[in-house]
């Protein structure tokens, strides 16, 4: 069974790769578009997949985080069969949403992201997974309201009968329409992005859950959020988006900054990768925010960077939750005498987190930070000191845990098996890759916001 | 006049039926009545047959007042499978719980019989009096545990409330008949029309009118009586309630203000939102504190009534497709959640939430078709719910109701939690200890798969039942 689910991760995997090499950066626009599937003529829903140079990242990205969110799942037990079923159910929403040009599928896939994590965490979960889990769905739900109306708004005040994006996009809605709807759209994904101030389902359901759902939760699912909001939020409502600029900017530095700040103040590891998840998260909100070529290309290229490292980082807590049976920073000392590989893995994470050059955080946020300069220069300032929050609170973590005269409680302490190692070392080996080589990231990222940056420029 | 009986062949073919079952039962032993369920079965799938050969024959009775067109004939095929799945759910617990089975699936026969002539009817007395031979079939049937306190209990309440929604019903049909002059749909919408009726008569009439059919689908303010009703009634029985007479009445409804309403939209349209705002909230709300699975499938119908009373009042083609899916999907995803509850007690003898803990070890089929009703219930992707609550608030939106929407979606919100906690004893919490793991009985558990399979296919292509709905509902329309 395990290998069966192997081999569908791995051939998932290589289709991505392929999705994502085969993009033709020349053509830009919408590419492997499928025939139009007329699943529900009534109601004017079409079944209708394509990938552009937005999704193309997003889709490369859940491969990665897939297959190896499944090999630190390999020893899941009990009832690994229907741990596997929900994981895949999952997968398979991200990547609709990624992929739909359908209104309808859109949100029909986002809502089959949501659910299947109710009992992804509240049966194999661990610390307070009921309320962890709970809270998450109902948080992710009650935001998913606020699309569904939105969606439904749109739908009907483009009187074209129809939820294709496409076709919706030549609708040209109304300067007070785009105005009240955005925010729904703005909230309603923003929500399942950790947007300040209704992230808290997130550190609580990240470290309620088991070590490979955190790693897709965070590193795949609250992208769902914000590629919901550029995709649908941007691309059909310009004018509302410029309406709301500056209360995404602001809701986002406060991200940016609290997240940062509380990060500082947990004393569980994973506690400290969920907030700063939210943190890293308002730097994607805030490059959105920036409705600017380069802000935006960064907030493409830091969900995948994030994603990236985040999984790393959660697969890292894991591997130490796994053989110490604790998250408590307090009571480590010193583990990297015994988990060398998972110290330095962890160091590579860490810098990549701060905002090392040569690793794919710093090209990210230094592309939203020159957008930001652009437009908001007096925001920049506070996202600046949000990454030198970042780089005390994951230096100090890095000191205390993995430094220091070993502890000898921990002097039994295995490191990570092979298959572990290798599943992380891919991860580091991607980060290292987008730190000097962006340039296949950033190219077909610009193709995707290319369009959606003109229909911005022609409302303003 | 020209009486074309063959249109009536179905309704005959079950009268008849309830008349085999209930002599067959007289005349042989105890140990042999077994084979009166797959009797039934077989009878109403031929009645569904025979319904669906009316086909091309379309056509009308008696002066137009009783009408077999293309809508009419889509729920004559839909009510006897529902009587089918009806069957199959309540045999064990038949045999297990209740006496003379024989008269019980006669019941079962003559309701559908009911339900047959309510989609049918096309003036206000024979609907009343079609909506009438339904209720008195399902006065016994609630009580049909007679040694069971609950059970009497239920039934009389039932009894009383529905005599007096009856009165106040006949009361608004008889209010309406002296504005109007007529009882016919097509007569009352022409006199409509003409607007040379007695308003105040008219409005008051109309008003009692959509207060006695409350009662009938449990909308709020309507809906005390239900919850008892719903808990007491032995479990197929409350299934039946939550369904198939909805299904019924909404098919009726939906005929009577598309056809004779619909010149006075205006009147009836805020009304009836106002009311379907109310029932879907006090469902939903009410339905968080329930401890009884029972009765959270109760109030839980209260709400879906909410939502099915959204398509009546967006009245037009889209929305009356959108109702007619939304019964369909709705009632395929309730059976299923019923058929689990009952197949548990029938195993248990449980009917607290609390004591399905640990189902999910123990019989992971039965948890997993639960779990599927119940998500589908809660509107979420890849099962019917999800379509069909989607289908049903696009088109309202679409007639402007846009306010009523957000409420339904916000309460369709409410809802995940409820079954979520649910759910969370199934899998989450640990059996007890002496639990042992449970068999699915054979035939209700086919029979439960099959549904199942129902409520995916809404969810994934819906478009073979919309297909056929959508052939259906423009005979309203005219």
């Amino acid at each position: 069974m395990k290998y069966s689910m192997a081999a569908v991760a791995a051939v998932t995997l290589a289709i991505s790769i392929y999705l994502f090499v085969a993009y033709d950066n020349d053509l830009g626009g919408y590419q492997f578009m499928t025939e139009k599937y007329h699943w529900l003529p009534g109601l004017g829903v079409t079944f209708h997949l394509a990938m552009d140079g937005i999704a193309a990242p997003m889709v490369l990205l859940t491969g990665i985080v897939m297959v190896t969110a499944v090999f630190m799942a390999w020893n899941t037990a009990p009832r690994a069969k229907d741990f596997f079923a929900l994981f895949m159910a999952l997968v398979c929403g991200v990547y609709g949403v990624f992929l739909s040009l359908d209104l309808f599928f859109l949100f029909f896939f986002y809502e089959l992201a949501v659910v299947p994590m109710y009992l992804l965490i509240g049966v194999w979960g661990s610390t307070r997974k009921e309320y962890g889990a709970l809270k998450l769905v109902l948080y992710l739900v009650a935001s998913s309201v606020l699309v569904w109306v939105g969606l439904i708004a749109i739908y009907v005040h483009a009187g074209m009968g129809t939820f294709n994006l496409i076709e919706l996009e030549q609708a040209g809605f109304g300067s007070t329409f785009q105005k009240v709807v955005f925010p729904l759209l703005m909230f309603g994904f923003g929500v399942l992005a950790g947007l300040w101030p209704f992230h808290t389902w997130s550190p609580d359901g990240h470290v309620a859950a088991p070590t490979s759902v955190s790693m897709l939760h965070a590193g795949v699912l609250m992208k769902l959020g914000a590629f919901g909001i550029i995709r649908v939020g941007l691309d059909l409502l310009p004018e509302g988006a410029q309406d709301w600029q500056l209360v995404l900017v602001i809701l986002a530095t406060v991200n940016v900054v609290y997240g940062a700040v509380s990060a500082l103040a947990q004393r569980d590891l994973k506690f400290v990768i969920g907030y700063s998840s939210v943190s890293h998260m308002g730097y994607v909100l805030l490059g959105i925010a920036t409705l600017h070529p380069q802000g935006l290309t960064g907030a493409v290229y830091q969900m995948f960077s994030h994603g990236i490292m985040t999984a790393l980082f959660f697969a890292l807590v894991g591997v130490v939750y796994d053989r110490a049976h604790t998250r408590d920073i307090s009571v480590f000392q010193g583990l990297s005498k015994r988990m060398g590989v998972t110290a330095s893995f962890f160091a590579v994470a860490g810098l990549a987190s701060l905002g090392l050059p040569g690793l794919s955080g710093f090209i990210a946020e230094f592309l939203v930070f020159v957008g930001l300069f652009k437009t908001y220069p007096v925001v920049a300032v506070f996202g600046i000191i949000g990454a030198a929050i970042t780089a005390v609170y994951i230096l100090r973590l890095i000191a205390k845990v993995f430094f220091g005269p070993l502890d000898t409680r921990w002097k039994d302490l295995p490191d990570a098996s092979n298959l572990e190692k290798a599943s992380m070392l891919s991860l580091v080996a991607v980060l290292i890759f987008g730190g000097v080589y962006p340039q296949p990231f950033t190219r077909i990222i610009d193709q995707g916001i290319g369009p959606i940056l003109d229909r911005v420029a022609a409302v303003a | 006049m020209n009486v074309d009986f063959a249109l009536l062949v179905p309704e005959f073919l079950l009268v008849g039926l309830a008349f085999a079952l209930f002599t067959v039962d007289l005349f042989i032993p105890n140990d042999k009545k077994g084979i009166l369920p797959y009797l039934a079965v077989a009878g109403l799938l031929v009645t569904a047959g025979s319904a669906f050969t009316l086909l091309g024959n379309e056509g009308s009775l008696y002066a137009n007042i009783y009408i077999v067109d293309k809508y009419a004939i889509f729920f004559k095929v839909f009510l006897p499978l529902v009587g089918v799945v009806m069957v199959i759910a309540s045999r064990e617990f038949v045999n297990k719980h209740l006496e003379s089975p024989g008269e019980f699936y006669s019941l079962i026969m003559v309701s559908v019989l009911g339900m047959m002539l309510m989609v049918s009817a096309n003036e206000l007395l024979t609907a009343y009096i079609s909506l009438e031979l339904l209720s008195f079939c399902l006065y016994i049937m609630a009580a049909y545990a007679k040694r069971e306190a609950r059970s009497n209990e239920a039934g009389v309440k039932y009894i009383l409330i529905g005599a007096f929604s009856s009165g106040v019903l006949l009361y608004g049909m008889s209010l309406i008949y002296g504005a109007l002059g007529t009882t016919t749909f097509e007569g009352m919408a022409d006199a409509l029309r003409s607007g040379d009726h007695l308003e105040l008569a008219f409005l008051t009439g109309l008003t009692l009118l959509i207060a006695g059919f409350g009662f009938k689908v449990v909308a709020v303010p309507f809906h005390m009586w239900a919850p008892d009703v719903y808990e007491g009634a032995p479990l197929p029985v409350t299934a039946y309630l939550s369904i198939a007479s909805k299904a019924a009445s909404f098919a009726l409804l939906l005929r009577l203000f598309a056809v004779a309403f619909e010149p006075v939209i205006d009147d009836w349209k805020p009304i009836v939102a106002a009311i379907a705002a109310l029932t879907m909230t006090v469902g939903n709300v009410v339905a968080i504190s329930q401890k009884n699975i029972k009765r959270l499938l109760a109030y839980s119908s209260i709400g879906h009534a909410g939502f099915l009373l959204v398509g009546i009042a967006a009245l037009s083609e889209m929305a009356s497709t959108a109702l007619v899916l939304y019964l369909v999907g709705y009632a395929a995803t309730t059976f299923v959640a019923f058929i689990c509850v009952i197949i548990y007690f029938n195993l248990t003898g449980h009917e607290k939430i609390e004591e399905y803990a640990g189902l999910a070890k123990r019989s992971p089929v039965l948890a997993l078709a639960l779990t599927i009703s119940l998500f589908s219930l809660a509107g979420l992707p890849f099962f019917a719910g999800f379509t069909i609550k989607f289908y049903i608030f696009t088109a309202a939106a679409k007639e402007d109701l846009i306010w009523l929407v957000a409420i339904a979606v916000v309460n369709s919100l409410i809802s995940v939690y409820y079954y979520l906690m649910v759910i969370r004893q199934m899998y989450i919490k640990p059996a007890p200890e002496a639990a042992k793991p449970l068999t699915m009985p054979k035939i209700t558990g086919a029979t439960l798969l099959t549904l199942v399979g129902v409520v995916f296919l809404i969810g994934i292509y819906p478009q073979s039942i919309t297909g056929l709905i959508e052939k259906a509902t423009p005979a309203l329309f005219g």
